[in-house]
């Protein structure tokens, strides 16, 4: 690992990361999920453990969701068929993003972490909650996602039935 | 009030078969479902590959009560009921664990593995006629495995397990003789519940009617990633009445399998492994018998509430009713033993096993909301009583017909009215509707009642 940079720099940084994160959120909240896809590298990868194992790994763990970007992609042009059921209408989707930390930073690649709130509204109101973790990759004056993972806090899924959405 | 006849229709004569959609709402049928049901079936609890060592648990809630599942210190599986003799507090409040004492939190009785009371804190305050040895935890009248999954009965009377599973037999050993090695389930649970009565969920899990529609968006996935290149696989197989309320559909698989049906989903690299897993089934169980291993997809049901789906990759899905418009569901991927943790082999079982099932599948989803928007259809069943389930009943029953699912109907309805199980039917259930096809009548109009 590098050096630390020095504090205004990291307050820069983390400045920077919100402001990808927040605009990512709020593309999935509009569900404009081919400009969502457009965020991630050829080789990144999407993941969701399963509610009773949240350090869970995909390669010894049975998760909920464990996507390639070609089953992230797979994933968009399901949810933007009038033939994903369980979204169709779209729920209303919020998220609230905080707690943002840049927890490592190696080469091009800055580790984050952050807390979530996703509320959805279909029939009912839903609350996923817990954090993520990113790998970001620098790219021009913004970022690309080349790891994205979702743990989640709720103990099961009682409340909210299916993972329908993108957390 | 007559289950039977009453509220399940099974008009032979005309090829008609209903259910009133009271079954799906009613408080009454939801309490009788506990006595006549829950009370008397061997009820799955869990695989014995999820307690490995001794002092292992987990607590499950089955049948409506709450157990613990163990292996005791001496490697003895069993189950007490996870509740305190003292006063009734839960004894037991982590998930899983390993332990050589359970201890009460409330006032600090103490159990050892095997359900013994051990300490009871200022023992010389009780009386001298006090007699722990009434004080060891309950346990559940039967409990009994077949080859690693385990059963719980609350009927002393109830017949012997192997009994009970009647011609399911066959077809779990179907499942489990894939493994050189012995099956075990894999860490991580799908936890999830529905907005729906519990029996719609049995029907949903073993209902191939649907699949082309509800599961579209599914079938657009399998062709976009180079499989499904047997056509015709999801039309044709067959729906199977079991015997005590079992059923199954056994049919061509329609997309890749990682035990041994190689699709390009899988990728290349992964094809000589498949190929030779095939080899090994095959010279392990004879060229049929290996190749339906490897070849069929299974949707099995052991009444009244246990799903095994041999498909895309092979889910045990414990179904538990929680009111009369909900149920829970405990899901788990079951996979040989010898696929080790971080193998590839594993790898693509889990990949296999997330495109299609569980809340965050491509198709699970979909279920989910089919069922519930049936739950909310019921609301209209004063007006709307009735739901049809006779696809299939005047033509030997293919795999998009609905025998598997009137199976479990007859057994409900039967043991629902204290009557046991109903004759297995192993023809075609309305010959004289079948009849009428052959002579090209045309269709019956058949007023069931």
């Amino acid at each position: 690992m590098t050096a630390p940079p020095a504090v205004t720099d990291r307050h820069a940084l983390r400045l920077d990361v919100e402001e990808f994160l927040y605009q990512e959120a709020a593309l999935l909240d509009a569900w404009r999920l081919d400009d969502w896809l457009a965020l991630f590298t050829a080789d990144a990868r999407y993941e969701v453990p399963s509610t009773d194992l949240p350090a869970g790994e995909p390669a010894t763990a049975l998760m909920l969701i464990s996507d390639t970007r070609a089953m992230i992609a797979a994933r968009v042009k399901r949810l933007n068929s009038r033939k994903a059921h369980r979204e169709f209408p779209w729920s209303r989707t919020r998220r609230i993003i905080g707690n943002v930390q840049v927890t490592s930073s190696e080469g091009d690649e800055i580790g984050v972490a952050a807390n979530f709130a996703v509320y959805r509204a279909r029939r009912d109101v839903s609350v996923y909650m817990g954090q993520y973790r990113y790998r970001l990759v620098r790219d021009r004056e913004s970022f690309k996602i080349r790891f994205r993972r979702a743990e989640l806090d709720v103990e099961t899924l009682d409340a909210h039935g299916t993972l329908s959405i993108i957390l | 009030m007559g289950y039977r006849d009453e509220l399940v229709v099974d008009d032979r004569r005309n090829g008609i078969f209903r259910i009133n959609r009271a079954l799906m709402t009613s408080p009454d049928v939801y309490d009788r479902e506990r006595d006549a049901l829950f009370d008397h079936c061997w009820l799955y609890v869990g695989h014995e590959s999820e307690i490995p060592r001794p002092g292992d648990f987990v607590r499950r809630g089955v049948g409506g009560r709450p157990l613990i599942f163990l292996r005791d210190a001496g490697g003895t599986v069993r189950m007490h009921f996870n509740t305190c003799t003292h006063r009734g507090a839960t004894l037991c409040r982590e998930d899983a664990g390993n332990t050589r004492i359970f201890q009460c939190f409330y006032h600090a009785w103490s159990f050892d593995t095997t359900g013994k009371l051990v300490i009871t804190p200022g023992a010389e305050a009780y009386s001298p006629r006090f007699d722990r040895g009434q004080y060891h935890l309950g346990a559940p009248a039967r409990t009994d495995s077949y080859r690693g999954l385990w059963f719980v009965n609350y009927d002393a009377g109830a017949v012997d397990l192997r009994e009970y599973l009647a011609g399911a037999i066959e077809y779990l050993d179907l499942v489990l003789d894939q493994a050189a090695d012995g099956m075990r389930i894999v860490r991580g649970a799908h936890l999830y519940s529905v907005k729906s009565n519990w029996k719609l969920m049995v029907e949903n899990s073993m209902d191939g009617y649907h699949a082309p529609t509800v599961h579209a968006t599914y079938v657009d996935f399998v062709k976009d990633s180079g499989g499904g290149q047997r056509k015709a696989a999801l039309a044709s197989g067959r729906g199977i009445d079991l015997g005590h309320g079992h059923a199954v559909i056994e049919s061509p698989a329609a997309w890749a399998r990682p035990i041994a049906y190689w699709e390009p989903f899988f990728g290349e690299d992964a094809r000589d492994e498949i190929e030779r897993t095939l080899a090994r089934l095959i010279d392990a169980h004879g060229e049929e018998r290996g190749r339906r291993m490897a070849d069929t997809f299974r949707n099995l049901l052991i009444f009244p509430n246990l799903i095994i789906n041999d498909v895309a990759a092979i889910t045990v899905r414990r179904i538990e009713p929680t009111a009369p418009d909900r149920h829970s569901l405990q899901a788990w991927a079951l996979a040989p033993a010898e696929e080790a943790e971080g193998s590839a082999a594993l790898q693509r079982r889990l990949d296999s096993f997330l495109t299609f099932l569980g809340p965050g599948g491509f198709a699970s989803p979909d279920d989910v909301e089919a069922l519930e928007s049936c739950q909310q259809g019921f609301a209209a069943a004063r007006e709307v009583p009735w739901s049809d389930i006779s696809r299939g009943m005047a033509s030997a029953a293919g795999s998009q017909d609905e025998l598997q699912i009137r199976t479990f109907w007859r057994s409900y309805a039967s043991l629902m009215d204290g009557a046991g199980f109903p004759e297995r039917v192993t023809g075609i259930e309305s010959p004289e509707a079948a009849a009428d096809r052959a002579g090209s009548a045309p269709a019956r109009a058949g007023a069931a009642r």
